[in-house]
């Protein structure tokens, strides 16, 4: 440094470690220690200030005038060359005639900002380059405190919300059949209803299962609701619900299904299927089932509870008219008796 | 007690005796979980449960569990984010003990409802020191001088700890600076982040 041994250069090196001495023609004569770790091998005597630091905002030329006019200002600055490292800034001019050297020049301090974190890093900097005064080591501190404490709450995040939806699902299936339940049921046709999608939805009674349970014990029940749910899930679309409502009762819901003849061709399958005996041990059990249905499309202002209760009409006219059967909801004769109900189908 | 705490002694357990231990513990000691939750507060019971239960299930004394817990707590590799916290506390040991008034601060600024004790280090000389320890019970000075312990080996300074007791919730601890530079001690680098 041309001009290293000026008086105030070890005052201003302990106070402010990123200060530049710039003279009258904007030559740094002098330079902070911490200011050196800036630029590889240090500051180059006689360097131009200018050359080395870009002044963003306020936007000026690079002249020492221009620069001398933002006295006192807040000077966003970058650093030409080497890694990404924005600068804050306060530049104050030095009078241009009396004792103070260089006159005419200025005296510019510097620091990180909010890049110091980045700036430690990139220019390997220690704890002795910044001045005792300065906030950066506290700062620094709570980055890596705050951090770490985010990263605990963030891991306990992720747990409880594993947990919530391990829960969601246990609320929302039938523990013996790994069915849906009647909550989920609910929740799903509300939300069909509530976005005006048509679906059919069928109500099913298993026929004579309690005759299974009541002469082969609970456990020969409990495997045939399991053969069931497994007999409907391969029985149905991916897409389509099946939820356990009760010990022998069912809520099968066809999103998009309008076909009257396809619902009934679903259900007589199924209620097939159904019939066919279910190998318990040693023994065979023989159920069926009565399946009652309708199709939202069928209703102006479709509500779930006229179309359970139609839905419940209709299971009631196929158990009424033998079991075994599937009848549709007829929307313009509603089967007020039994007789209407019984019409056989298909 | 904040769940940080009852984790350290849970982190502590597992990765210096395994975790087979640790299970008996918790059995022991009648605690509902088997993991506690950093970020959580649990009944101040459970911890000293959890103690009572570590001294019979490792045959060992409590002070001497706590002070190893301080000693693990900042030199095991598992947690070196709270070495690197610690080391903020200054460039040199010396330094580092007379952070050590601002610890509590610190801890809260990081999590606002992390309970420590108060610290408070009164200088007798240029190398002989009293630490002060308040907490709502006695123990916590025995986890500050494995702590500190360990500290010292980071700083490569060279120390003689005494604690001197408990008067309630208020625990004595010596500390003789005997070297400053006794070892070269381990590197601190600002820049580089624990993961």
């Amino acid at each position: 440094m041309p001009n290293a041994a000026h008086p105030l250069a070890a005052v201003l090196d302990t106070l402010c470690p990123m200060h530049a001495l710039i003279d009258a023609t904007g030559h740094i004569v002098h330079a902070g220690p911490t200011l050196h770790k800036l630029c590889p091998g240090g500051i180059a005597p006689w360097a131009r200030f200018t050359e080395l630091f870009e002044m963003k905002r306020p936007r000026c030329d690079s002249s020492m005038k221009a620069l001398r006019a933002r006295g006192g200002q807040k000077l966003h600055l970058i650093l030409r060359g080497g890694p990404r490292c924005d600068l804050k800034g306060v530049l104050a001019p030095l009078p241009e005639d009396g004792p103070i050297q260089p006159a005419g020049g200025a005296i510019v301090n510097l620091s990180f900002g909010i890049s110091v974190v980045d700036a430690v890093r990139d220019f390997a900097l220690t704890s002795t380059d910044f001045a005792a005064t300065d906030l950066a080591i506290e700062m620094l501190y709570l980055v890596e405190a705050k951090t770490a404490a985010m990263e605990a709450s963030r891991t306990l995040n992720l747990r409880l919300q594993g947990a919530m939806i391990a829960a969601e699902e246990k609320a929302y299936t039938d523990a013996l059949t790994g069915l849906r339940n009647r909550r989920a049921a609910d929740y799903l046709l509300e939300r069909l209803l509530e976005r005006k999608q048509d679906f059919a939805l069928m109500q099913l009674d298993l026929d004579f299962f309690k005759a299974v349970n009541d002469t082969m014990g609970h456990a020969a029940g409990d495997h045939v609701l399991r053969e069931v749910a497994a007999i409907m899930i391969e029985e149905t679309r991916a897409e389509d619900m099946i939820a356990r409502v009760g010990g022998d009762e069912f809520v099968l819901v066809f999103a998009r299904l309008t076909d009257p003849g396809r619902m009934h061709d679903i259900a007589t399958r199924l209620i097939a299927r159904l019939e066919q005996p279910i190998r318990y041990g040693e023994e065979l059990c023989r159920i069926s089932a009565s399946a009652g249905s309708v199709l939202s499309c069928d209703y102006a202002r479709p509500t779930l509870a006229r179309m359970l209760e139609d839905a419940d009409a209709a299971l009631y006219a196929a158990k009424a008219a033998g079991r075994g059967r599937h009848v549709p909801f007829a929307p313009q004769a509603p089967p007020a008796s039994a007789d209407g109900a019984a019409r056989r189908q298909g | 007690m904040h769940g940080l705490i009852n984790r350290a002694i849970e982190r502590f357990v597992r990765d210096t005796y395994g975790r087979d231990s640790w299970r008996r513990i918790i059995g022991r000691a009648g605690v509902e979980q088997s993991e506690f939750e950093a970020m959580l507060t649990y009944e101040e019971a459970v911890t000293f449960d959890l103690l009572a239960a570590a001294q019979e299930v490792l045959e060992r004394p409590t002070a001497e569990i706590l002070e190893d817990i301080g000693t693990y707590l900042v030199s095991h590799p598992n947690v070196e984010a709270l070495r690197r916290l610690l080391r903020f506390g200054g460039a040199t040991f010396g330094d580092f003990l007379h952070s050590l008034d601002d610890l509590q601060a610190r801890a809260r600024l990081a999590v606002s409802d992390l309970e420590l004790p108060q610290l408070e280090l009164r200088e007798h000389a240029n190398d002989s020191f009293t630490l002060t320890c308040r907490f709502r019970r006695a123990g916590f000075g025995h986890v500050a001088v494995g702590l500190l312990r360990a500290m010292a080996d980071d700083y490569g300074a060279l120390v003689l700890l005494d604690h001197k007791g408990a008067r309630g919730g208020v625990e004595l601890i010596g500390i003789r600076l005997l070297s400053m530079a006794h070892a070269s001690g381990r590197e601190f680098d600002l820049g580089a982040r624990a993961g």
